[in-house]
């Protein structure tokens, strides 16, 4: 084949005349497709303003200017590649180590873990002759998949028994073998309650090193050993002490913006030699049934709301009993009288935190959703398709709620039964 | 509070006990995790209760160390310290020295660094056990504690720990009694001296008051000005959820009851 481009001034004529039957199909042919401009034999661009645009789901013919629908099928797939085109940083030979040790409250990524992640790539990144590699350590089975998104290089996954539940000493034991393998040269941990201030404590003790609590704020400084001093909280919150950066931070929520521009490895690792078995003397006896409505709304970890759908207030109240969930209510149920005022979700009600909030026949006012912005996971159980709810939920059901809430409660029964009847 | 009357002879408790800060006026008080440790020494049954603080004795101090002492005591022994200085030798020392069973702190200072490392320090020089955040001690007995520890969330957790250890107090621990006039002006506190240590570290740090922390920005991310407007209007959205329609109330049941599982709410 030569490479002499061969011309068909017959097509390039049905090709500029949009009005020949077969302008279309030349214009496929002549790989323009519904191009809406081309340069002209004169060398004048030409455009076909009826090209332009597309159709939109309702008939109507909608123009997208950021050009981000042009060749995407859906609103899914547009997200999923613009994570894609973040771009991959790769550190294949990292001068040191940042080592984090994330909460993973509830398997996943907490706020507060990605803050200190992102914190992590700072003092990671800084140098760009010699950067460094931020490593995440992560005890027991989790649930989160968007460890590359959160900026970790290096992620090293402990499990077994022995890291199961309130398990210190475990912990500890594998923090100090790492600090051994690896020797990170910075310790970044949480000082929050779910685990990592106690966690970060004991390691700082262990390492002799003293730690920086409560640190919100770091700032590059060259005199510092390490090169970086920091701003930590003191004395109850009252004071803040300015000081270098020791080896072992432990950071306040919000101590730095989370990564969002960038992709990391997140290559898994394995530590050189097997950890040895240690006596733990302390045991976990497992968590405590505690009464969900003593549990206050703002801080309940599962919450199971009631709004207007609902019709059968007793057997909401027994499936909020069986399911072991602080019960919540969309403010209509609360204005009817069905549930107290303090009850209430919503923006004029309480913010609610809850990892998993369960909305029965609440259509999804704004406020209400507002309300329950911070939760986790959302399920939804409603007659109306087409409500808001049902767009925020991550599960939906469309059904009537007082049946789908019994065959919950038969569910749950039914599955503690067996349990009782294996032990 | 479950008494017990499994174990026999009395239980030997040591509370740490500091100096706390009123929060509003900057007085001295009883240390509020502090108090809250005494209530829990109180609670427990068959236990010979001992306060210790490390510090020094001049007239802001006296009054809160003697809000301790109205709470039922008749001494507080005094491990007298100069100002600023590092506590943790003198403290191990005397823990060593007289061997308690049970030693209760509250979580950390309200003054001072506050970094809350002093029990673990404890800990890891004298090789007990830690146990952080309790809420209440259910039982002793046989050189084992049955604790109660406090998650966030209002969650509990039930912890075994073999004596002796070091326990830490949460804020969800029941609140302390309110201190007798009486017998805090009556109980004497027992000064000792110990040993001295200087915090070099300390005294290079820069100290101010707390400033006030920046709010964090909703920083938009967006290339384009319709993202931007997007993300300004649109109403929050979970996004890619799953959505069962057409399904009898056991599947849609089922399907709840699998992701309840999956996030481990169910008990």
């Amino acid at each position: 084949m030569s490479d002499i481009v061969r011309r068909d001034p017959r097509k390039e004529w049905i090709a500029r005349n949009r009005l020949h039957p077969q302008h279309l199909e030349v214009l496929a042919e002549l790989g323009q497709g519904a191009a809406s401009e081309w340069m002209g034999p004169s060398g004048l661009l030409r455009k076909n303003p009826h090209a332009v645009g597309f159709i939109g789901p309702n008939g109507m013919k909608r123009i997208d200017r950021s050009g981000v629908q042009q060749g995407a099928a859906g609103g899914g797939g547009a997200a999923k590649s613009a994570a894609e085109r973040k771009p991959l940083v790769e550190i294949e030979a990292p001068a040191f180590l940042v080592a984090v040790v994330p909460d993973m409250a509830g398997g996943r990524l907490t706020g507060h873990d990605r803050d200190l992640l992102g914190l992590a790539r700072q003092l990671a990144d800084a140098d760009p002759a010699a950067r460094g590699a931020v490593l995440a350590v992560v005890f027991g089975e989790h649930k989160e998949d968007d460890f590359e998104g959160a900026g970790v290089d290096r992620l090293l996954h402990l499990t077994g028994p022995e890291f199961d539940g309130f398990s210190p000493e475990a912990r500890l034991g594998a923090l100090v073998a790492m600090d051994l393998a690896w020797t990170p040269r910075h310790w970044l941990l949480p000082d929050s309650k779910l685990g990592g201030a106690d966690l970060g404590r004991r390691l700082a003790a262990r390492l002799g090193e003293r730690p920086a609590t409560g640190v919100w704020q770091l700032e590059a400084d060259g005199e510092a050993p390490l090169g970086w001093r920091c701003i930590a909280r003191g004395a109850a919150g009252t004071l803040d002490f300015q000081r270098a950066v020791p080896r072992l931070v432990l950071a306040l929520a919000e101590c730095a913006e989370p990564v969002s521009e960038t992709r990391h490895a997140a290559e898994p690792l394995a530590l050189p030699e097997a950890l040895p078995s240690q006596l733990s003397r302390i045991q976990d006896l497992g968590q405590v049934a505690v009464d969900p409505a003593g549990v206050a709304l703002s801080e309940a970890e599962f919450i199971l709301s009631a709004g207007n759908g609902v019709r059968d207030w007793d057997a909401f109240h027994r499936a909020a009993e069986v399911l072991g969930a602080t019960e919540g209510a969309s403010r209509v149920a609360v204005d009817d009288g069905f549930m107290a005022r303090d009850r209430q979700v919503g923006a004029t009600g309480t913010w609610v935190t809850a990892r998993v909030y369960v909305a029965v026949g609440i259509s999804g006012a704004i406020q209400h959703l507002q309300g329950i912005q911070t939760c986790d996971k959302v399920v939804a159980i409603n007659m109306d398709p087409g409500c808001d709810m049902i767009k925020r939920a991550d599960l939906a059901v469309i059904g009537d709620s007082a049946k789908v809430l019994e065959a919950l409660v038969a569910l749950v029964e039914q599955s503690r039964e067996e349990k009782r009847n294996a032990a | 509070m479950r008494p017990d009357t499994h174990h026999n002879g009395s239980l030997a408790v040591t509370v740490l006990v500091s100096v706390g800060r009123h929060p509003l006026t900057g007085r001295g008080r009883r240390a509020d995790q502090d108090a809250r440790g005494v209530e829990l020494a109180r609670t427990l049954t068959d236990a010979e209760v001992e306060l210790w603080h490390a510090g020094r004795l001049d007239e802001g101090s006296e009054a809160a160390l003697r809000g301790y002492l109205g709470m039922g005591f008749d001494s507080l022994s005094l491990l007298e310290q100069p100002a600023g200085g590092d506590v943790l030798p003198a403290l191990a020392e005397a823990l060593e020295a007289a061997g308690p069973q049970l030693v209760i702190a509250g979580e950390r200072a309200e003054q001072g660094e506050g970094s809350g490392l002093l029990p673990y320090l404890l800990a890891e020089r004298l090789g007990w056990p830690l146990v952080s955040g309790l809420a209440a001690v259910e039982d002793v007995a046989e050189g084992v504690a049955t604790l109660l520890q406090a998650l966030p969330r209002g969650q509990r957790r039930r912890l075994q720990v073999r004596l002796p250890a070091i326990v830490t107090v949460d804020a969800a621990a029941p609140a302390p009694r309110q201190s007798a006039y009486g017998p805090a002006r009556r109980g004497c506190l027992d000064v000792q001296a110990a040993a001295v240590m200087d915090d070099a570290d300390m005294a290079q740090w820069q100290a101010q008051p707390a400033r006030k922390r920046p709010k964090r920005l909703k920083i938009v991310k967006a290339a384009s000005a319709r993202d931007r407007f997007k993300a300004a209007a649109a109403k929050a959205e979970g996004g890619g959820g799953q959505v069962l329609t057409d399904v009898t109330p056991e599947e849609g049941a089922e399907a709840i009851f699998k992701l309840l599982k999956e996030e481990g709410v169910l008990r």
